[in-house]
């Protein structure tokens, strides 16, 4: 059965949405934010049946390679074994529960948990030799005494678990926004590779407030009106916003919004602030990209940004940089957020540097934006401290247009794309 | 020169930021100058055009840190968080033909909406005199930590 979301089914859904498409209103109850019996029910219906970001290809390049990471609020081992393969190994000894591996990546022929020094392969076999007579003759004939392995799929080179042993494929899962991982694969010749290290850091705020923010054009200009200043200076002109933007659903609540934007792109969209030594050197990317793709699909990848949100809980944003970012509740009210940057496998120096610096302008906790997005999720869950006598966020903007005339990148369509799947799982028994 | 005279200007330094006088701490630095903020935890030779960071400013940059901070549409810093900048193990680590190397500890503790944040960690400075004026040619600020899971940014100058 596809993944595909079928028509709306009212009944099914949570009485936490108002969408009302003749009236043009849609609405989001306040409290969807603030109970721990909500973020319970998240956590079964959505963290535990969606297909979650585990990492990149990239982050293990070798046969032995491990990392360590929570997600979805479970810590794991994504690791190759011997023979290269891929593994996602939850990191909890099958003995007493201890976490078989600490560190944060490096590479191991296999695992020793510290508290009793039960060892395992690296394709997650127990490995313990004992004394006979200790346990019965058969022991972990039914494999109880091996890591207990996740479900893993990948897309390109993009890994995901999902804890929910009868989910389907993760292609089907993906739906359209595969096309946006494809898109992003195409930057270089020879694929994309993580940069040096992620950014960690909490938002005092409901994870569902950075999903919104993360494709919310609507608040640009004035959440992040210095970032604008200093860009205007940075790149000798004015920093307008984009003309044209498109909005596209592309399933299961994942959605995407592209347009034009007034920085460079690390790929290939040269600014003059860069100067003319990387004007030729940005030609030439352009060039290649060009021959390889052809010329269309070199312009969505060369001139055109996106910020995508792939239900529930990864934003790639493809815009001055390329991040990928996921977040996870801690509380209805604190949420724990892992950002990373991805470059093209085998640019130069200079040209990570300024992948670096346009990330570092904008993104990240000491960025020019990032942590006045911040300074507004978190206000704005305090002003939820209020809900019963100002219950509801509005996000109908752009609702009323006329049926088939395309939805702006502010028109907020993408948040209704994410709140119907969330409604729709929430609502599901 | 005496270590007391790299104490002093530090302490002068700190007194600027816990004050917000930030174009007097703008001034302390060279047009050729870089103030960085790798990630937390990395190591002293963590290089901003192979890892991430979270600030890696050059002089242009920085001055328009310093002109976002002072501007009440910078929402993280306005209203403007109170904070309180320590020093301390103040070290000269060597010189060369860029500057002498002075290390020290710090504790930065940064208060907004009712929550104080602290940050502690080791700055790295380059200090060089330029027309018999102490000036930074380089400031990084390595935190102690493994994370920001506690303080979510860095929004003000470390």
């Amino acid at each position: 059965m596809p993944d595909t979301l079928a028509s709306q089914d009212k009944t099914q859904g949570t009485s936490l949405i108002v969408d009302d498409r003749e009236g043009g209103l849609f609405r989001v109850n306040r409290q969807a934010f603030l109970d721990d019996e909500i973020l319970e029910q998240e956590r079964d219906k959505i963290f535990n049946r969606c297909w979650l970001f585990l990492g990149h290809a990239s982050e293990l390049p070798n046969p032995n390679d491990f990392v360590t990471r929570n997600v979805g609020g479970k810590e794991l081992i994504f690791n190759r074994d011997r023979k290269g393969e891929y593994h996602a190994f939850l990191n909890t000894c099958p003995h007493r529960g201890a976490m078989v591996e600490r560190q944060e990546f490096g590479n191991a022929l296999g695992f020793k948990c510290f508290y009793h020094g039960w060892a395992f392969n690296n394709n997650g076999n127990y490995a313990t030799r004992h004394q006979p007579g200790v346990y019965p003759e058969d022991f972990n004939g039914d494999g109880c005494a091996n890591l207990v392995p996740v479900k893993l799929q990948q897309y390109r080179d993009f890994f995901f678990v999902n804890y929910d042993n009868g989910a389907n494929s993760l292609e089907s899962y993906l739906a359209d926004s595969r096309m946006i991982l494809d898109l992003i694969d195409e930057h270089g010749p020879n694929g994309m590779e993580v940069v040096g290290g992620a950014q960690k850091y909490s938002i005092r705020s409901n994870w569902k407030l950075l999903m919104e923010n993360s494709y919310d054009g609507y608040h640009a200009l004035d959440t992040h009106e210095t970032y604008f200043k200093y860009l205007t200076d940075a790149i000798g002109g004015p920093a307008e916003m984009p003309k044209v933007t498109n909005v596209m659903n592309l399933g299961n609540g994942h959605a995407s919004i592209e347009g034009d934007a007034p920085w460079g792109r690390p790929v290939a969209k040269w600014i003059p602030a860069w100067g003319e030594k990387a004007k030729t050197e940005i030609e030439e990317i352009k060039r290649e990209v060009v021959s390889r793709v052809g010329e269309e699909r070199a312009g969505r990848i060369c001139q055109l940004g996106r910020n995508t949100g792939i239900f529930p809980n990864l934003v790639i944003n493809d815009i001055m940089a390329i991040t990928i970012r996921t977040f996870y509740p801690v509380e209805p009210g604190l949420m724990d957020v892992t950002a990373w940057a991805l470059g093209v496998k085998g640019e130069s120096r200079d040209f990570r540097k300024r992948r670096l610096d346009n990330f570092l302008e904008f993104l990240g906790p000491g960025g020019f934006a990032t942590p006045d997005d911040v300074e507004a999720l978190e206000s704005a869950y305090r002003g939820y401290a209020a809900y019963k006598l100002a219950p509801w966020n509005d996000i109908s903007r752009g609702m009323s247009r006329a049926d088939g005339e395309p939805f702006k990148a502010d028109d907020e369509e993408q948040m209704r794309c994410f709140w119907r799947e969330w409604d729709r799982r929430m609502g599901a028994e | 020169m005496a270590r007391s005279v790299y104490e002093e200007f530090l302490y002068e330094e700190a007194a600027m930021l816990d004050e917000w006088r930030l174009d007097e701490w703008l001034a302390l630095f060279t047009e050729e100058s870089v103030y960085e903020v790798p990630r937390a935890g990395a190591k002293d030779s963590a290089d901003s055009s192979e890892d991430l960071f979270y600030i890696a400013d050059n002089y242009f940059r920085l001055g328009h840190r310093v002109k976002r901070m002072l501007d009440k549409a910078a929402h993280a810093e306005w209203p403007r968080s109170v904070q309180s900048h320590m020093i301390s193990n103040v070290r000269i680590t060597g010189s060369d033909e860029k500057g002498v190397h002075v290390t020290c500890r710090f504790i930065t503790h940064r208060a907004k909406n009712d929550v104080t944040d602290t940050y502690a960690g080791h700055h790295n400075y380059i200090l060089k005199m330029v027309n018999g004026e102490l000036r930074i040619i380089s400031k990084r600020s390595f935190i102690a930590s493994d994370s920001l899971r506690e303080q979510g940014k860095v929004t003000i100058i470390l």
